[in-house]
Order: C-alpha cells, then sequence, then structure tokens
C-alpha cells in the first residue's frame, strides 16, 4: 500500500519550507452515516516531524481536525540532501512513517 | 368605521360557514391520489421537483398517525407542486430558448 | 451595493437584448448548427471576461477571482487529488482477472485521450461518455462496474484526464442526424428551468459566472467539464462529471436523473463541444 504521508521539503538555504498531506479520515466521533450510526472518533493524535533525531514540528492533534489534512512551516537549520523523518499516530494505535529528502 | 364594517362582513363570512368537520381517511386518500398522479405526470416529463416527493411522504406518514388533518393538507400541497412543476416543463418545452446564447 | 445592482440591471439588460435577438432568428432556428453554436458561445464568454486568457476558462472560478486564484495556485503545489491520482494510476496499471486491463479497451492505451470524449458512437447511436467507456470495460472483462459519481471512478478518469491536460479539447459530431439530436437535446437540458428553484444550468453559469452564490464563486458554463473530476473541498471528496450533474439538479430542487442517463450524457456532449480548443485541465480542485 502506498504510504498514507506526502511530503515536500525544499531548503532556500537557511530555511526549510516544509508541506505535507496526510491521507485520513479524521472521524470526529459526531457524523453519523448512511444508517443513521454513530461513526466512531477516529483522528490522528500526534503528527511529529524530526530532523537529525531531534524534533522539529509536533502536532496534537484532536477530532476538529479536517479529512486528509495538510500542514505547512517551516524551520531552520537544515541542509539540501538531508534527511525529514514524519510520523503520525492516531487513537486507534495505528501509524505511519515515512522519510523525505530535503531538496 | 370602514374597518368595524370590514371586520363585520368577515365575522359573517365566518359564521356563515358549515361547521368544520373532521376529516377522514376517505377524504385523505382521494387528495393524495390526485397528488400522487400528477407527482406522476411530473416524473413522466422528467421534471419532479424534490419537494413534491419530500411533501407527499410528510402526508403519507401524517396519515399513518391518523391526523387526517395534516395529512390531507400535505397531499395538497405536494399536488401544487407537481402541478406546477408539470406548468414548468410543459412551459419550458418552448421557453428555454430565449435563454440561449447564439 | 450599487455596484451590484447595476450589475443585476446590466445583466436583466443583456438578457433583454439576447432575448430580442432570439425573436429576430427563429425562423432559422429550427436547423441544429453547432458550428455557428459553438462559436456564439465561446464569444458570449469573451466578450463578457474579456480580461480572462481564453485557456483559463477550464479554471472555472480561478479565471474570475484574482483572491481565488492565489489560493488555489498554491493548493496547486499539494492538490488535494493526489491520492486519488495515484490510486487511478495504479488501478488503470492493474490487470483485470482475465489478465486484460484498461489500457486494452481504449484508443493509444488510454493515455492522453480525455480531450476526445464524450464522442458519439454511430453504432450505438448514443453518447458515450468516459465513465461510461469505463464502466463498459470492466464489464465487457468479466468486471462489476463501479459508481458513475465519485471514488473509483473519480480515481479512474483523474489519472485519464492527468494524462492528457493540456490538450485541446475535441468534440467531434458527426453527419448524423443522430448526432445533431443528441447536441440539440443536450442543448435544451442545458437551458430548460426545472427544479422548485426554476433554474437552468444556464441561470447559474451562463448569467452569473463571476458572482457568488452564498460563499461560493460560479464558475463560467465554458470550459467547465474541462477540468473534471474535481476534487471539492465542500464534499470533502471526488466528484465526477456525473456527480456535478446530479447536485446541481438537487441543488435546485429537482430530482436528479439516473448518472449517465440520455440527458445527462447528451448535456456533457454539448458543454464539451462548445469548449473545443480549451485544454483539459483536469483533474481540478474546487472549494
Amino acid at each position: 500500500m502506498a504510504s498514507t504521508i506526502r511530503v515536500r521539503a525544499t531548503s532556500n538555504g537557511d530555511i526549510t519550507e516544509v508541506q505535507a498531506l496526510i491521507q485520513h479520515p479524521m472521524d470526529s466521533g459526531f457524523v453519523k452515516d448512511s444508517k443513521g450510526e454513530l461513526i466512531p472518533a477516529h483522528f490522528i493524535q500526534e503528527l511529529k516531524f524530526e530532523y537529525n533525531g531531534k524534533d522539529v514540528f509536533v502536532a496534537d492533534w484532536g477530532p476538529a481536525v479536517s479529512k486528509d489534512p495538510y500542514v505547512k512551516f517551516s524551520f531552520k537549520g537544515a541542509k539540501k540532501g538531508d534527511d525529514l523523518k514524519i510520523s503520525w499516530v492516531d487513537n486507534k494505535g495505528a501509524s505511519d512513517t515515512t522519510t523525505a529528502k530535503i531538496s | 368605521m370602514k374597518r368595524s364594517l370590514s371586520l363585520a362582513l368577515l365575522l359573517a363570512v365566518i359564521f356563515a360557514l358549515p361547521p368544520a368537520r373532521a376529516a377522514t381517511e376517505a377524504d385523505y386518500k382521494a387528495a393524495y391520489a390526485a397528488a400522487e398522479a400528477a407527482s406522476k405526470e411530473a416524473t413522466g416529463l422528467r421534471n419532479q421537483w424534490t419537494t413534491t416527493v419530500a411533501t407527499l411522504a410528510a402526508a403519507k406518514k401524517a396519515a399513518d398517525g391518523g391526523d387526517f388533518d395534516r395529512a390531507i393538507a400535505a397531499a395538497k400541497e405536494a399536488e401544487a407542486l407537481a402541478k406546477a412543476s408539470i406548468f414548468q416543463a410543459t412551459s419550458e418545452k418552448e421557453a428555454w430558448k430565449t435563454m440561449e446564447i447564439r | 451595493m450599487k455596484a451590484r445592482s447595476a450589475i443585476l440591471f446590466g445583466s436583466a439588460l443583456a438578457a433583454l437584448v439576447v432575448g430580442a435577438l432570439a425573436s429576430t432568428h427563429v425562423t432559422a432556428a429550427d436547423k441544429v448548427d453547432p458550428a455557428a453554436d459553438i462559436k456564439a458561445f465561446q464569444n458570449f464568454f469573451f466578450q463578457k471576461f474579456p480580461n480572462v486568457k481564453h485557456e483559463d476558462f477550464a479554471n472555472g472560478p480561478y479565471s474570475m477571482n484574482e483572491d481565488m486564484k492565489r489560493q488555489w495556485q498554491e493548493k496547486e503545489e499539494f492538490p488535494p487529488y493526489e491520492f486519488a491520482l495515484d490510486a487511478g494510476k495504479e488501478m488503470f496499471a492493474t490487470p483485470f482477472k482475465n489478465g486484460k486491463t484498461y489500457a486494452d479497451c481504449f484508443p493509444d492505451g488510454g493515455i492522453g485521450i480525455r480531450q476526445n470524449y464524450p464522442y458519439f458512437d454511430e453504432k450505438e447511436g448514443k453518447v458515450v461518455t468516459l465513465e461510461l467507456a469505463l464502466n463498459r470495460c470492466r464489464e465487457a472483462n468479466g468486471e462489476a462496474p463501479y459508481s458513475y459519481v465519485k471514488d473509483e471512478m473519480a480515481s479512474l478518469t483523474a489519472y485519464m484526464a492527468y494524462t492528457s491536460r493540456g490538450k485541446l479539447m475535441d468534440i467531434k459530431i458527426p453527419d448524423d442526424p443522430r448526432a445533431l439530436a443528441a447536441f440539440e437535446n443536450g442543448k435544451r437540458y442545458f437551458y430548460t428551468r426545472r427544479g422548485q428553484m426554476n433554474f437552468s444550468c444556464a441561470s447559474c453559469h451562463v448569467q452569473s459566472p463571476g458572482e457568488r452564490i452564498r460563499a461560493e464563486v460560479l464558475a463560467p458554463a465554458l470550459g467547465i467539464l474541462n477540468a473534471m473530476p474535481i476534487y471539492r473541498s465542500e464534499w470533502s471528496s471526488m466528484g465526477t462529471t456525473s456527480r456535478r450533474f446530479v447536485t446541481c439538479n438537487s441543488q435546485t430542487r429537482a430530482v436528479p436523473l439516473e448518472p449517465q442517463s440520455d440527458e445527462y450524457r447528451d448535456v456533457e456532449y454539448f458543454l464539451s463541444y462548445v469548449a473545443n480548443g480549451l485544454p483539459i485541465s483536469g483533474p481540478g480542485a474546487r472549494p
């Protein structure tokens, strides 16, 4: 199965700009399905970006974040060609990890 | 003066009407059948309205609950909606051309 | 407010003028003339929006609104249809149980052909859309058809549109009275008012493109199908051309037709033909 994480990290010298798109239903637990039954809450609880073994961006998410969430941020200190590690864990214990090269 | 006169007229009209009798299932069935027929005609013209369908369903629901006054009112509304959609479909057979870009 | 009423008054005036022109043309109206229709249709939009580049009409509301255009350009760097596109690519390459693939059903292996759909099938005597052709391909190979409105169908058409990006819409109307009748029927469907709201497709997409309907900016009818299928933030998912027709109908309080019913196929034929010469921009993303 293809990764649930899409990342694009570009460095312009000093600053690295990161964009990520994550495929996840992000069910809030308040929505009913077509049979009228509640869809149980299912959402990413923690999203983490690591560079050189150090966290550069950590998000504690809840059920209010939309489906297939998109994140954009930037940080200092990385170089072109370095690795950026991205991982998430959801409230059902599922997770995914990927590594992206900074370009 | 004028006002009290019209009020008197209104009262006279109200009292002149026969006392309302409770609607029966038979009244409802007649009203529903008329509405359903008009709605089927609209579907046949490929121009059914969502509101007609919803109002017909509301009529049936009220009747199932024994509220025939409400059921008849809904059936009549559904019939009016269906007739409006039939009118629309019929007039649009030619009227659409006025909108066309030429 | 003042500007708005001026616009409304202007469009009312334009409608009157159009009406007046139409009545003088009545005698010639009986003949179906797609070549004249496409010219009039495109000129209408080119004149209404003189500052919009012609190929930009394939980008819907983004050609009408500077703010939206900037947001969209940023979004295009990381488009929300990307997952569907990847899924579609994978599905397209995966063989059926009998070993054949979608590529076997289409000319040029199905790559870069979106601009030729829908086409008029002279054997069947009807319009065949890309979605219809995909499901027929599945059924011919012993697979169950997909839903016409979303999910797998949207992923497949997203991939096929993507491989055709930039190619100019090239719909042919063969010299066949049935093809002309299908075109005319599609045109009639496009302009016919329906539903309790008494709206035709043209009420929004000819009379008011660029105007707001609630929080959204209406897309021009010209080139509106070039961006299909689309990811709509409102739906939080992808939708096909069929889905667009169905939801447009229900929004005007008309009971939608079955996806791929004759009327929908014909209106797709009409709208695609009048967009000939505009590039395929799908898959698209819309608010």
